[in-house]
């Protein structure tokens, strides 16, 4: 287990430097001068010298480099000249709504997908089955832009339902009710998407576990329906759901940016968009850097719990 | 098969009967084919130019002039989205044809060769892997000015290559220790020939599967990229741009949300019933992308 999780370990610290290597490059990118990307066009020769200066702009690359992840390591990503904000600052008041948001829908989709998995895996080709395998398949192919868009065409222009439309956001802290009305739709879509991946996933894995020897055994020990799905066929095939988890939750950080975007809600997404349009590198080279790496975190964590769970996994 | 010497009674796992591809799949083949030829012919069609605006109908639901209605410029929204299809299908194509062009020669060489080369290819694309292509794909497209079909294209088609690399890899590498292979080895045949004569045939029907998964993402991709405005500018309709452009007037007109709104899922409905299908029907192990 100590070995498995060292090399594991060893792993993310490789990917972890490829992604700051990466960002670091992206403003390289950019045709001009590195100065009046991060300055802006507006900026005194003064102030241009002595970014010079602090950032060893006339120097090479790989130096370059060295002190641009120095200042990140110390939580300096620098500050952006249009809001005149540390980076860093505007990601902290960002990142907590993406994680509500995230977690709400994770909630939401757990919550439908495993009953419904463990009800169809129990006929497969059922009517219960085919019924629900055939409306997954087919919510697999709407994008998450078209579920929000006729979201807010059905309950916030149609019903008429206050505080879901686009720019109602409001902050956890200051009105917990009306926050979670606004977070309602863009919560729904997301958990639309992760449950139809989680039924899919866990719904296979199911059947394949209850055509198993020690189901066959918990059944002839006469033990009720209700624990033999739990406590026998659940656990392992909740391996295969976690793994799926992992994947789906690193990519809803990225994938909710879309949905954000659309409803104006400030998470990080909303404010890459919008540094993007701004042409605020130094806050877009920030968000990118932040997301990759939290990505990296959460498969990372999600593999460590799959072999809490499963602890063959880590002696392979 | 009549001859009564071999109508012995074949064991249902030996069976070589295919999974019935069924009826629906042959009409998602033809909506596809559809899409794919109103995209190369739309100024052949007897289409209203897509840019043109109709003063007299402004706004309007489908009516007899403009069968889907038009948008707030008085735009033909039918036209628009035959016209609109061209870009989602350039980006479907064009990506996945940089992706499996890299990521499937590669993919078999890696799983064919073994060793070192292996080894090293492998460990790049697993880093490569890791690192959240969405994220990068924005990042890149935002800071890669200005933002072309073309640019696009590369990005996503790069971004691709890995998860090409895997699936292809790991279907090479059971095909790769088959008996047949090392007939083939011990016969003298060359390398080159092993891996065009006896693993890409077993390799194509997993790839086309998978292809066609694959476009159906990058599609969604672009039409993501297109909320975002990180693909093609406006007025060149994209089904993306298309459903972006209608929120502002969403409770005026619903029409120009749902009509494009339709024609991407039933374009990604089709796709990926057609690669789910062909799965079930070669029986290959689950790809996803």
């Amino acid at each position: 287990m100590a070995r498995y999780v060292a090399r594991r370990l060893a792993t993310l610290v490789g990917i972890v430097f490829v992604i700051s290597v990466g960002s670091f490059y992206l403003i390289h990118l950019l045709p001009g001068d590195p100065a009046t990307v991060i300055l802006g066009t507006g900026a005194s020769p003064a102030a241009r010298a002595a970014l010079y200066r602090q950032l060893g702009l006339n120097r090479p690359l790989v130096t370059q480099y060295l002190v641009w992840i120095g200042h990140v390591l110390h939580g300096n990503l620098g500050v952006s000249f249009i809001s005149e904000t540390p980076v860093l600052a505007t990601i902290r008041t960002a990142l907590p709504i993406d994680l509500e948001l995230i977690l709400i829908s994770q909630v939401l989709a757990f919550a439908g997908a495993i009953p419904l998995a463990m009800r169809a895996a129990r006929r497969p080709n059922g009517i219960l089955d085919r019924t629900l395998s055939a409306g997954s398949f087919t919510l697999l192919s709407i994008p998450p832009f078209i579920i929000i868009v006729l979201l807010v065409l059905l309950v916030s222009i149609k019903w008429g339902l206050a505080n879901t439309g686009p720019s109602s956001y409001v902050s956890l802290g200051s009105d917990w009710i009306v926050n979670l009305e606004s977070l309602a739709l863009p919560s729904i879509t997301l958990a639309v998407g992760s449950f139809v991946i989680y039924f899919r996933v866990l719904r296979a894995d199911l059947i394949t576990t209850l055509q198993e020897e020690f189901i066959t055994m918990a059944r002839s020990k006469g033990l009720r329906q209700r624990r033999i799905m739990w406590r026998h066929a659940f656990r392992p095939s909740s391996v295969a759901l976690l793994g799926t988890a992992g994947v789906n939750i690193g990519g809803l950080l990225a994938g909710g940016f879309v949905v954000e975007y659309l409803l104006s809600i400030p998470g990080l997404g909303y404010t890459l968009i919008a540094a993007i349009s701004s042409s605020d590198y130094l806050l877009v080279q920030g968000i990118v850097l932040v997301v990759s790496v939290g990505v990296v975190l959460i498969n990372f964590l999600f593999d460590f719990l799959t072999s809490i769970v499963d602890p063959r996994i880590s002696r392979e | 098969m009549s001859d009564p010497a071999v109508d012995l009674e074949v064991p249902v796992d030996l069976a070589t009967e295919r999974a019935p591809l069924g009826p629906l799949f042959w009409i998602c083949v033809a909506w596809l084919g559809l899409n794919i030829l109103g995209a190369i012919f739309a100024n052949v069609l007897p289409l209203i130019n897509p840019l043109a605006q109709d003063y007299n109908f402004i706004n309007t639901g489908p009516s007899l002039h403009h069968w889907l209605g038009t948008d707030d410029l008085g735009r033909d929204i039918l036209s628009r989205i035959v016209y609109g299809s061209r870009v989602s299908l350039l980006v479907g194509s064009g990506s996945m044809v940089i992706g499996f062009g890299v990521g499937m020669p590669l993919g078999m060489l890696a799983a064919y060769r073994r060793g070192r080369f292996d080894a090293v290819v492998t460990a790049v694309m697993y880093v490569l892997l890791a690192f959240p292509a969405i994220i990068a794909v924005i990042a890149v497209l935002s800071f890669w000015t200005p933002r072309t079909l073309l640019k696009i294209i590369i990005v996503i088609g790069a971004a691709s290559i890995p998860l090409v690399y895997r699936v292809i890899r790991s279907a090479a590498l059971s095909i790769a220790t088959r008996e047949f292979v090392t007939v083939a080895q011990v016969q003298g045949a060359r390398d080159s020939r092993i891996i065009w004569r006896e693993l890409l045939p077993n390799v194509a029907p997993i790839a086309v599967s998978f292809l066609l998964i694959g476009v159906a993402t990058v599609v969604t991709l672009e039409g993501a990229l297109a909320f975002l405005g990180l693909s093609v500018n406006p007025p060149t309709p994209s089904w993306g741009n298309m459903i972006n452009e209608s929120r502002t007037i969403l409770s005026q007109n619903p029409w120009l949300a749902i009509f494009p709104s339709i024609a991407l899922g039933l374009f990604l409905l089709s796709l990926n019933y057609i690669g789910d299908r062909l799965r079930a029907h070669f029986e290959v192990a689950e790809v996803k992308l």
